[in-house]
């Protein structure tokens, strides 16, 4: 019998994970308004209540279990993954997805095969596309600021103030305007001077990329994660982008940009690090980690979709099982002849 | 300086050995009764050699080893045996042992002592008599001691280490020992080496014992022994870790250190061996560090059997929220069922529990397969996969995944966020995969047995067919027996058929149709001789009729 433990538990840890994403949701109030406070209110709730049914239902104790935070670390990824001015019922939608479909209908905490909040994500982004890009503005280029009262409003029904377009309040992402712009035959080096761009990658969108970098140190000095997901897939997503771009620096966009662009910090740090659904093996994360980057590569540079990092973890949310079991540690005292048969 | 080779993980948990290890070892006064299991060490009980009403003397053999893995018990004070009969012993399964009860007399005569001349006695004498005085490790495991001084003829043992690390958090009785018997220590270590042949000697402690070490080093300066300080880390002072952190050699699964020519001693068992051999005193007594919710935690020289109720009142009155004690450390350790139980060989350390000191985990949450246990765990394990398939009752899958090499360590219990009692699933699984092979080994053995019993059948139905087919053989033998009386008249009767065959048919031999002319001549000329022969026989045969 083990009589000590240490004072760590998994509220501790998710709490830990809620406070890294801390710094990234105060860059994002600041450079696009209090939008995506309501977002991460609204699931939070949602996310809560669904939570505790489906505990009652399935006969869990619903304290303890509602306690561990899971539920809540999962409706702030959804949230900060969906546009922050996407309808209510788009949000409370996919949250109840998450938690009711991919999580408790595959075995609850520590069971499902999915990341709960990229599963929502990706139904959400085939089901409602139109609704799924309609990113807010960057305050400054935005040429209609909203309060916090017409936000909610808008959210809620819709409505804007008067003589306020959508078009005013929102744009396309940079990821995405980089995409439809080289498809008209502008150069990268063009389309980056527009000014949705910043330094390093969108305006505001950097910034924002550079303080969940933060949260993500954070978590890593905390002992939260291991370096090995993060690292292997912002490597491999700068090497894929790095060969393209010595490659044709025209058509494809510099490394940097794509670190600093989409969900790629946010995927690193706080998503495919999810511990439910990686690999267990060190060797095993360094391997999803970048298998990762490089699809998400592929999919932001050749796919359909606007960001890849929910398809790429999806896709390799499904391969873990199979990396598990070929990069099993060698077990000391196990010569290396029997490592693998 | 040596390079250390540090094994993967390992935790540091808060050591909690300031409160017992400030305080020098106490002696435990003789209680009045003692209780002495006969089996304090792994391998066989020993045979009770006295019986109730007997008059014992202090170091009097009461129990005699019993087979290869065993080693004899001995009376720790003088007195009368009061009874041989099972009692409550320190053992996590709760259940009593076998016994030799002493009432003390409280005059302490001791039995005569002599000293092992171990430099010009054989070794393999040497090692028969320290079998005799008792010697088990100390350091929780009671491996008998001879044992491990005994290596097989072609695996020489060049290193020889001396385990001080002491890792478990609590425990400070071999911290003491080192500060207060070094010298004892380290000529028991001298011995060991002689009896193993070792070359080198190395002496580990873990750092965070600086008196322990400075003492030991005193008492090393004369001789060629290493003093290796090791960084505290729980658990360095397991063998097979301790043999990886200073010769990088992983010990081979399923195998002992000494498959890679190291051979480890606690501290403890070289201080008893040092006793045995030159003050020819058998392991009687120990020490034990008492500590917890105790209100004077130390360390005290008890006598086996001394009841542990008498041991924790050494350190005042108990306090009132004590819930129970534990035996050995807070990792490794187990609940005692009472304290009627009594100091044993393997007790090192007895900590008195409370809810303040070790809280009851929270209920445990769904493994989030955050991989802790997996970063800590000494042997490279995939802890959360063996929890799974012990918890799914997948026994065939957990032993694929190395199930055999957990150590137990309980590094993986200690780092889960979700307070999964990982080690008790690991035990359960071990058992269960246990129970599985014994069964099996019955039913294989029922089976064979059954296979046999039909064997059997059948063969005795084929010998008895085969002893019907040899009668009737033997009878036909006989018949066709030579006898020369019986061939002389068989050989009439043949005649006289053949003769009446030839008459009656006047048969012309065969194969004579296409002889020539001279060999028909040939022939015939002996048919003639051959028919005046038959005339003659005929003769005879009707004489002789
Ligand atoms: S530490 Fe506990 S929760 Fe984490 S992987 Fe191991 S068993 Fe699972
Ligand atoms: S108890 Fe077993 S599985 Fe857990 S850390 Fe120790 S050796 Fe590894």
């Amino acid at each position: 019998m083990t009589y000590v433990s240490q004072p760590v538990s998994v509220s501790l840890i998710m709490g830990k994970v809620l406070l890294a994403l801390g710094l990234g949701i105060a860059a994002y109030v600041v450079y696009f308004g209090p939008a995506i406070v309501i977002s991460l209110v609204l699931a939070s709730v949602t996310a809560l209540a669904a939570e505790a049914f489906m505990l009652r239902l399935r006969r869990y104790p619903v304290a303890p279990f509602l306690k561990d935070g899971s539920a809540l670390v999962t409706a702030w990824l959804l949230a900060l993954s969906l546009p922050a001015l996407a309808p209510w019922w788009l949000i409370v939608g996919g949250t109840l997805f998450a938690i009711v479909v991919a999580k408790h209908l595959y075995g609850g905490l520590g069971n499902n095969l999915f990341n709960p909040a990229m599963a929502a994500y990706a139904l959400l982004l085939v089901s409602f596309p139109a609704h799924m890009t309609q990113w807010p503005a960057v305050d400054m280029l935005a040429q209609a600021h909203l309060s916090l009262a017409e936000t909610l409003r808008y959210i809620f029904t819709g409505r804007l103030p008067a003589g306020v377009t959508v078009d005013a309040i929102t744009m396309a992402t940079p990821l995405d305007f980089l995409k439809t712009q080289l498809k008209l035959g502008h150069t990268v080096h063009e389309i980056t001077r527009a000014p949705i761009y910043g330094h390093l990658g969108g305006r505001g969108g950097e910034v924002v990329a550079l303080a969940y970098l933060a949260g993500g140190l954070f978590l890593l000095q905390q002992r939260v994660i291991t370096w090995h997901v993060p690292l292997a897939m912002l490597a491999a997503l700068f090497a894929a982008a790095l060969w393209f771009h010595v490659f044709d620096p025209d058509r494809y966009v510099a490394p940097w940009f794509h670190l600093a662009s989409g969900g790629a910090m946010l995927g690193a740090f706080f998503i495919a690090t999810d511990p439910v659904t990686g690999p267990t093996t060190p060797r095993g994360k360094l391997i999803f980690g970048a298998a990762i980057g490089f699809l998400v590569y592929l999919i932001r540079t050749f796919g359909g979709y606007p960001d890849g990092v929910a398809f790429a973890v999806l896709i390799m949310n499904m391969a873990v099982p199979l990396i598990d079991t070929y990069t099993q540690p060698r077990v000391i005292g196990h010569g290396r002849q029997q490592e693998r048969p | 300086m040596r390079t250390l080779h540090p094994f993967p993980g390992g935790v540091h948990p808060p050591e909690h050995k300031l409160e017992s290890n400030s305080r020098p070892i106490g002696s435990a006064p003789l209680p009045s009764l003692l209780v002495v299991p006969l089996l304090q060490h792994i391998g066989n009980p020993a045979k009770p050699v006295v019986e109730a009403g007997e008059k014992v003397l202090k170091g009097q053999l009461i129990g005699k080893a019993d087979g290869y893995i065993s080693v004899s018990v001995h009376a720790p004070t003088s007195g009368k045996v009061l009874a041989v009969e099972p009692r409550p012993v320190p053992h996590p399964s709760g259940l009593p042992a076998l016994c030799v009860v002493i009432e003390a007399d409280g005059e302490e005569r001791w039995v005569e002592r002599s000293p092992i001349d171990y430099l010009n006695l054989d070794v393999s004498e040497v090692r028969n008599r320290l079998r005799d005085m008792g010697l088990a490790g100390l350091g929780g495991a009671v491996f008998p001691t001879y044992v491990k001084l005994n290596p097989a003829p072609d695996a020489a043992i060049p290193i020889l280490v001396l385990n001080g690390c002491e890792c478990e958090p609590w425990i400070t009785c071999d911290d003491r020992l080192m500060r207060e018997r070094a010298p004892s220590i380290i000529e028991g270590a001298r011995i060991m080496r002689h009896l193993l042949g070792a070359r080198e000697v190395i002496v580990a402690i873990e750092d965070n014992k600086p008196e322990a070490i400075a003492a030991m080093g005193e008492a090393c300066r004369d001789t060629d022994f290493e003093l290796v300080v090791v960084p505290t880390l729980y658990p360095s002072g397991s063998g097979k870790q301790l043999t990886q952190l200073l010769t990088g050699r992983e010990v081979p699964s399923g195998g002992r250190s000494t498959d890679v020519g190291v051979q480890i001693f606690n501290v403890g068992t070289a201080h008893a061996l040092e006793r045995a051999v030159h003050h020819g005193e058998p392991l009687i007594s120990r020490v034990v560090t008492v500590t917890g919710n105790v209100r004077r935690p130390q360390n005290f020289e008890a006598l086996i059997g001394t009841p542990l109720a008498e041991l924790v009142k050494l350190t005042g009155e108990p306090r009132e929220d004590t819930t129970g004690y534990i035996m050995g450390g807070p990792m490794m350790g187990f609940d005692l069922h009472s304290t009627a139980v009594p100091v044993v060989k393997a007790m090192n350390c007895v900590i008195a529990r409370s809810d303040r000191l070790f809280p009851p985990p929270p209920p445990p949450l769904p493994c989030i397969r955050c991989t802790r246990c997996a970063q800590v765990c000494p042997v490279r394990l995939q802890p959360q996969d063996l929890y799974w398939f012990a918890h799914a009752r997948d026994f065939g899958k957990a032993q694929e995944h190395n199930l055999f090499d957990c150590i137990e360590c309980g590094c993986c219990a200690y780092v889960c966020p979700s307070h999964i009692p990982l080690v008790d699933y690991y035990r359960f699984a071990k058992s269960e995969i246990w129970a599985r092979e014994r069964e099996k080994k019955a039913a294989d053995r029922a089976r064979e047995r059954h296979q046999f019993h039909l064997f059997r059948l059948e063969r005795e139905k084929k010998e008895r067919a085969e002893k019907l087919a040899q009668k009737a053989a033997a009878a036909k033998a006989t018949a066709a027996m030579p006898n020369p009386d019986a061939d002389a008249k068989r050989a009439a009767i043949q005649a006289a058929i053949e003769r009446a065959k030839a008459k009656r048919a006047g048969v012309v031999p065969r194969n004579v149709e296409a002889l020539s002319p001279d060999k028909l001549q040939e022939i015939q000329e002996i048919e003639a001789r051959r028919a005046k022969l038959r005339e003659v026989m005929e003769k005879s045969g009707e004489d002789q009729a």
